[in-house]
């Protein structure tokens, strides 16, 4: 954990304290069994709102307390702990750093205070076929009068059914796998043309396919240049898998915690399993990889903290690091486990599902393998 | 203890002067004396020689070691800048190397445990650069499970009588003083019969032997104890309870190896990725022809990006006064396997120049990275092994029970 202020560590304290007591993984649980559409309880936002968490990283003139990146992970730990469910990562920290990145001031006096208390839920539409690929964009935008008309298809849309505003790349140029000729648009969920479709996911969280039809965008919607959507749109990524980073860290370390305690109780052979090396060597090395993932995510969110150079190397080590600790993590905590691993009773399985949608969210450990490679040019 | 800003604005210009007086230009950017250069025959110039004597003298040698026993008597804030003046003027410090163990384990160990006399003693000359230490821990037959050594100390009423052999013991052939682990009670439990023992090396009951490693260079020697003799008072710490003073050293001894590749100080080396280029080439979108080899070289570096970030965050936690678990042995283990993937992948990115020996043929980079890659086999096994690392991680920081290690 780095060394935090006190403001911070009033923010992780009360984060922790909630989700234990208000949102624990029951609550997730309860929720998943009674099938609610939105894939969140109304109650859990509310609260989120309350707790001024939805203005973490917005700047105080537009109604936000500008803590920064570092605290917002703080959060975000917790809830992926607890495998709370909310639009909180999609709205408030992808949502509101489109508008930071790229809105103009007008922009962001009429939507950031809305971000903050809650009555606009904003998300970023991206993808449109199975593999991450943002300069993959196809959705068309063509002009018409002093605006734009959209026609194509969005895929697994985060929160994409509870959203009220969509950040929609399209292509406005050029072909997809071009980066320059996207740009980024605004589009209100309840506009002409926009119908959305739930997914039922492996994690039963919030996400929708969403097509547009002949969508008609006002020109005063367009978020940055036009055709220069790719730069401020990779901004925003790197700070979408840094925030990520810290959910994956939070959901791997409780899946690590749950690990451990059961082999400090479990007995096999008239012993308690933890005592045999064959596990107990695995424990000290998952342990060991848990402390290096947590440098590298507390790293990429401080570089944002603090605009430096090295942001997106950061985020994509942050990124690869959490998920492949992760995806071991979770494979572990169902082997070590056993057979009740393998019940649905018991939650295990919840955080192996969860686990792989965030690994393949904003590009998985391959991709930012990749990444990384290329940013130090090999 | 915290130091004002304006005490430590004094103290570097105190320093800063104190450096200009006695720093021999002649040795700039001339690094640390070998191991082992006080041996008859390895040549140290005049200026080297003074230096050594002007920062022994001044206890800066070993600058947070207590004045009263030769050392510099200097907080941590104050070592820190002492270090920058003299990285700031190219000078480094020959005492920790010309004492070989002396500096970095059984000096902090017998500062822990050492009576008065003992320490008057010992420190000051491991302060002055006249004293060489060596370790005598391992034995053939005692290598991980450490605490089933056999070399015996009988109570010879004035005197102790040591038998045995110790193996691994790093420059036991210039050291003058070995810091062993004897057996002084057989009846006991492994661990509740062993104490550790100063034994003077220049004497003849001792001999060594040094031991050619797979690299092709000697750092280790065989050091054989037939009837040598320690003094009653060359006990450190209780009798029979070595085992708390040993695990002690290994502990400072762990302190100083958990730099991992890349996070040292020091020139930084060419990237590895830059290395493969030159070998392998690279295709039309700029990335290493090889894609397999690329995609394991990447995961290396960022492995290696983690660990410094890592070190990194337990200096600043550490700062912060919070409470940093666990670090010596993760950051071992981290370091160990940054290290040994770059060696290998360097060995396979240089391909059939990454096999030289000796001679013509190879280059000198190419030659070094090969006895590199062989000399950091030694990284997963020195210093408690890998597996003794985790072992003391699932049960020291996990709290998970022992019960398959017996002893």
């Amino acid at each position: 954990m780095a060394a935090l202020t006190e403001e911070q560590s009033m923010i992780r304290d009360q984060a922790q304290n909630w989700t234990s007591s208000e949102s624990p993984v029951k609550k997730f649980r309860d929720m998943r069994d009674g099938n609610v559409e939105a894939a969140f309880l109304p109650e859990t936002w509310q609260s989120m709102i309350e707790m001024g968490w939805t203005g973490i990283i917005v700047p105080e003139a537009y109604g936000g307390s500008d803590l920064g990146y570092l605290t917002f992970g703080l959060i975000l730990e917790e809830t992926g702990r607890n495998l709370t469910a909310s639009p909180l990562f999609a709205s408030a920290l992808v949502g509101a750093s489109a508008f930071t990145i790229a809105g103009n001031e007008e922009q962001k006096q009429g939507w950031l205070p809305r971000i903050v208390d809650g009555s606009t839920i904003a998300t970023l539409a991206l993808e449109e076929g199975p593999r991450h690929g943002p300069e993959q964009v196809a959705l068309k935008a063509e002009k018409s009068g002093n605006g734009y008309t959209l026609n194509g298809s969005k895929t697994f849309v985060m929160e994409g059914m509870a959203a009220t505003a969509l950040i929609v790349p399209a292509r406005t140029s050029g072909k997809p796998g071009d980066q320059t000729g996207i740009t980024l648009f605004i589009v209100p969920a309840d506009t002409g043309g926009v119908s959305r479709h739930r997914l039922q996911t492996v994690d039963s969280r919030g996400f929708a396919n969403i097509d547009f039809a002949n969508v008609e965008v006002p020109a005063e919607n367009i978020l940055g240049e036009v055709d220069a959507g790719y730069g401020p749109l990779t901004q925003l990524l790197d700070r979408a898998r840094a925030g990520m980073g810290a959910e994956m860290l939070g959901t791997a370390n409780q899946a690590f915690d749950m690990t451990l305690e059961y082999l400090k109780t479990r007995k096999q052979f008239g012993q308690i399993i933890g005592g045999f090396q064959a596990l107990g060597h695995r424990a000290a090395q998952l342990f060991t990889k848990k402390e290096l993932v947590r440098s590298c995510v507390e790293a990429a969110l401080t570089a944002i903290d603090e605009d430096a150079d090295n942001t997106q190397e950061l985020a994509s080590l942050s990124k690869a690091k959490a998920g492949e600790f992760m995806h071991q993590m979770s494979n572990e905590l169902i082997q070590m486990h056993g057979g009740i691993g393998m019940t649905d009773e018991f939650d295990a399985g919840l955080y192996l599902k969860r686990a792989r949608v965030l690994e393949n969210a904003f590009g998985n450990q391959a991709y930012h393998r990749d990444r990384y490679a290329r940013i130090l040019g090999f | 203890m915290a130091d004002s800003n304006a005490d430590l604005d004094a103290f570097r210009a105190e320093a800063r002067t104190w450096l200009e007086d006695n720093f021999p230009a002649s040795l700039k950017d001339k690094g640390l004396a070998p191991w082992g250069a006080r041996q008859e025959g390895v040549h140290v110039d005049d200026d080297a020689r003074a230096w050594q004597a002007s920062l022994g003298a001044k206890g800066w040698g070993t600058p947070t070691w207590p004045a009263e026993y030769g050392g510099g008597g200097l907080t941590n804030q104050q070592a820190r800048v002492l270090q920058e003046e003299m990285a700031r003027i190219g000078a480094s410090n020959p005492i920790p190397a010309v004492a070989i163990m002396g500096v970095t384990m059984v000096g902090p160990t017998i500062l822990d445990y050492g009576t008065k006399e003992q320490k008057q003693r010992h420190i000051p000359p491991i302060c002055r650069g006249e004293i060489a230490w060596c370790i005598g821990y391992s034995e053939p037959n005692s290598g991980s499970d450490l605490a089933s050594l056999s070399t015996r100390a009988e109570d010879k009423g004035d005197y102790w009588l040591i038998n045995g052999q110790k193996v691994w013991t790093s420059g036991a052939n210039a050291a003058d003083w070995c810091g062993a682990l004897v057996r002084t009670d057989t009846s006991k439990p492994k661990r509740e019969g062993i104490s550790f023992m100063m034994v003077s090396m220049k004497q003849s009951g001792v001999t060594t032997r040094p031991i050619q490693l797979i690299s092709g260079s000697s750092p280790f020697c065989e050091t054989f104890f037939n009837d040598a003799r320690a003094e009653k008072n060359d006990l450190l710490g209780p009798l029979n309870e070595g085992w708390s003073v040993g695990k002690r050293l290994l502990q400072h001894e762990r302190a100083s190896q958990t730099g991992g590749r890349g996070s040292g100080s020091g020139p930084a080396p060419k990237p590895i990725h830059e290395i493969a280029k030159t070998y392998v080439g690279t295709d039309e979108q700029g990335r290493l022809a090889d894609l397999d080899l690329r995609g394991r070289i990447v995961e290396q570096v960022m492995a290696a990006a983690a660990h410094t970030l890592t070190t990194r965050r337990i200096a600043a936690e550490a700062k912060g006064n919070v409470q940093v678990s666990a670090a010596q042995s993760i950051m071992k283990n981290s370091a160990t396997i940054v290290g040994q993937l770059h060696a290998e992948l360097m060995i396979e990115i240089m391909g059939n120049q990454g096999l030289g020996w000796e001679g013509e043929g190879f280059s000198k980079s190419e030659i070094d990275a090969t006895r590199a890659w062989l000399g950091g086999k030694a990284q997963s096994i020195y210093g408690g092994s890998y597996e003794i690392q985790n072992n003391i991680i699932s049960k020291n920081i996990l709290g998970l029970p022992e019960t398959t290690q017996k002893g």
